[in-house]
């Protein structure tokens, strides 16, 4: 393989193992807490190499799950004194971390395999160039081995706890009538959370782990109503904003981490734009048509009503249908047109009168 | 001591930079609190990082590296962002959390990527774009801080001519739109100003760490009062000590990027107010539960 097939590959891998742990994270309306651990893992890492003497992975991956596990407790923790409500724990915990992490490495470890503007935007251009070695034996690029391990990780365990996940996603309260402990889960999630955060840290930095984690689980949840289609589109929508954001990188010899999180921001839009029901454009043609129906429908039941009653004349007449139903004369003229060509009413020299389809039809619209 | 108090008065640079973080503290504390008494206090998180390809996109477009130019760009693309944040959580079904991730996430990395971009141009005029992830308040001049002061400056006014109808809208809004106050246009307002904040905090601390310096403030001022007015004055202090003395101490030590040694500065103050602030530090608390625990244990009265 070239470097970039290495780049693209290994983008490819942290989509697919950030958007499958997002998928649940954004299902229970915690997708900032991805923001919190993925920038509060820094100190976690630098600790750990401080200990190792040195950029060792072990300990790397060692001290960011550590520092997740803190920051989740910090978070609850703080949010327990009740004294710091809601997002304003998750605001003072993952800064200080942050901040933390970021002064240690300047201190002790500038310029040395971390500094700080990678923590933000990691360095996937790097990845073609450290391999894995075992004695003597070169394995090839070391971020596909971290990155494919994390995507079997995460599949795992998403298919072992497929069911236990969903049900204290989507009721945490029966899960523990019925003997699950939410809790657990809970923590699990935050693991499996944490070491994806410290496997896609060093390709794309903290910021561009969130926007893999949450984007594509969003978009993918705009698109469908099933859990399982939507870990399948998710994981298909992350993929392909790697893909796209690597070309649009190279062109513009731009991050490609910056890139991939662009294109992810991108594809949401299309989703909430475009999507088949959820979209803007199907909700508002949705809204005018099931307007106009009611239009039509107001206008039947209106002329059923005084039919064979001594107003009829008078309320069937065009020109006070506008005043009796409050319509301006567009919208009344469109309802009269469209119930018309619907066969419901006929025109008779300014006056209307319901078919017999169309008295059938405003009974059955009364019966509802 | 002394040398440092001569030298906040008499040294250029650390007079800027003590100057701009003061401004910087004072404004993000006050319009801080009302983020948080809203419960919007990440909404911050996602402004300053939407800011980002804001400042890119002002030095694309003018190729100026005034601070003006840039802090409009940022201004504009944090506006924005917040739009793009009311939509979503307006027309999907998705909560305000996942918006707020992805609004904060999708801006900041096209942000990274005209960054870069603009870094690997080869263009006399490209470099220092990248301080403002971090901050860097040394390199804060005279005119900048005039700046910074004016943008505050407004930013506060509004406050104190809002302030009845912002303090309604923060504790009871379903009540202030029953009185017939907007609380739609209030509400944009208000932040527009927390985008102000923002804006000015940008060259200090960074886009990254901008949050904490609208949230700590605000959290460590609510524990030592319960009145509005008195914790919007301590917010203030709080934020400015924590800017000038981070600020102070990142100059002194070169080494260290200004946003992380200011944040630090003010988690030692969020954490000493959460636990030994009047009434409700967690201090007394404990205090109060051991002695009504020794109370509850002594022997029980004799009954007559």
């Amino acid at each position: 393989m070239n470097s970039g097939q290495v780049i693209l590959l290994t983008g490819i891998l942290v989509a697919s193992a950030s958007a499958l742990p997002g998928c649940f994270l954004l299902l229970r309306r915690m997708a900032m807490m991805a923001d919190a651990i993925s920038h509060a893992i820094l100190p976690g890492i630098v600790a750990g190499y401080f200990i190792a003497r040195g950029p060792n992975l072990l300990a790397g991956f060692a001290g960011a799950a550590l520092a997740a596990v803190v920051t989740v407790a910090l978070v609850e923790a703080l949010q327990r004194t009740g004294r710091v409500a809601g997002q304003a724990a998750i605001g003072i915990v993952f800064p200080a971390l942050f901040a933390l992490g970021t002064v240690l490495v300047s201190r002790f470890f500038s310029n040395v395999h971390l500094d700080t503007d990678a923590v933000l935007y990691g360095n996937i251009e790097f990845s073609a160039f450290e391999s894995l070695l075992v004695g003597d034996l070169d394995l090839g690029p070391q971020s596909l081995w971290i990155m494919g391990g994390l995507c079997a990780i995460n599949l795992a365990f998403i298919l072992l706890l497929y069911k236990e996940l969903k049900l204290a996603t989507f009721d945490p309260g029966l899960a523990a009538a019925l003997g699950f402990s939410p809790v657990l889960i809970h923590y699990a999630l935050m693991g499996i959370l944490s070491i994806t955060a410290v496997g896609a840290f060093t390709a794309v930095g903290a910021v561009l782990v969130v926007a893999l984690m949450i984007i594509p689980a969003a978009t993918a949840y705009l698109l469908t109503d099933r859990l399982p289609v939507m870990i399948g589109l998710a994981v298909a929508c992350g993929a392909l904003a790697a893909t796209l954001g690597y070309g649009v990188a190279v062109a513009l010899d731009a991050s490609v981490a910056g890139a991939m999180a662009t294109l992810a921001g991108a594809l949401f839009g299309l989703a909430f734009l475009f999507a088949p029901e959820q979209g803007l454009v199907a909700r508002t043609r949705r809204q005018a048509r099931q307007r106009r129906r009611f239009a039509v429908e107001t206008l039947i039941v209106h002329l059923l009503n005084h039919e064979g009653t001594q107003n009829q004349a008078t309320e069937s007449a065009v020109a006070h249908l506008g005043e009796e139903l409050r319509w301006a004369d567009r919208v009344r003229d469109e309802a009269i047109t469209r119930a018309a060509d619907d066969g419901l009413i006929a025109r008779e020299n300014g006056h209307l009168a319901l078919t017999a389809s169309g008295r059938e039809t405003a009974r059955a619209v009364m019966a509802r | 001591m002394f040398d440092l108090l001569r030298d906040l008065l008499f040294d250029y640079t650390l007079r800027n930079v003590a100057l701009g973080s003061a401004v910087l503290g004072i404004v993000s504390g006050v319009l801080g609190s009302f983020a948080v008494l809203r419960r919007q206090a990440l909404l911050g998180d996602t402004l300053s990082h939407a800011a980002l390809p804001g400042i890119c996109l002002a030095f694309l477009l003018t190729g100026s590296k005034d601070l003006p130019v840039l802090l409009l760009g940022a201004g504009i693309a944090g506006w924005l962002g917040t739009a793009l944040i009311l939509r979503i959580v307006r027309d999907t079904r998705l909560d305000q959390d996942a918006a707020l991730g992805i609004v904060l996430s999708a801006f900041f990395g096209f942000g990274i990527m005209l960054l870069t971009f603009i870094s690997k141009r080869n263009d006399a005029n490209q470099a220092g774009l990248d301080k403002f992830l971090f901050g860097q308040a040394a390199a804060l001049v005279t005119r900048n801080v005039v700046t910074l002061a004016i943008i505050g400056g407004v930013a506060l006014a509004v406050v104190v001519l809002f302030y009845k109808e912002f303090k309604l809208l923060a504790f009871d809004a379903d009540f202030s739109a029953s009185l017939g106050f907007n609380t739609e246009r209030l509400s944009v307002l208000l932040t527009s100003l927390i985008v102000a904040a923002v804006v000015i905090g940008l060259q200090t601390v960074g886009v990254v760490l901008m949050v904490a310096m609208l949230i700590g403030p605000a959290v460590a001022a609510r524990q030592w009062t319960d009145r509005l007015g008195v914790m919007l004055g301590l917010a203030a202090f709080f934020g400015a000590l924590a800017g000038v003395s981070g600020a102070i101490l990142s100059v002194e030590a070169s080494r260290l990027p200004t946003g992380p040694m200011i944040i630090l500065a003010l988690t030692l103050i969020v954490i000493i107010s959460l636990y030994l602030a009047p009434a409700h530090g967690l201090v007394w608390d404990w205090a109060r539960n051991r002695r009504h625990r020794r109370n509850l244990q002594a022997p029980p009265p004799l009954m007559p």
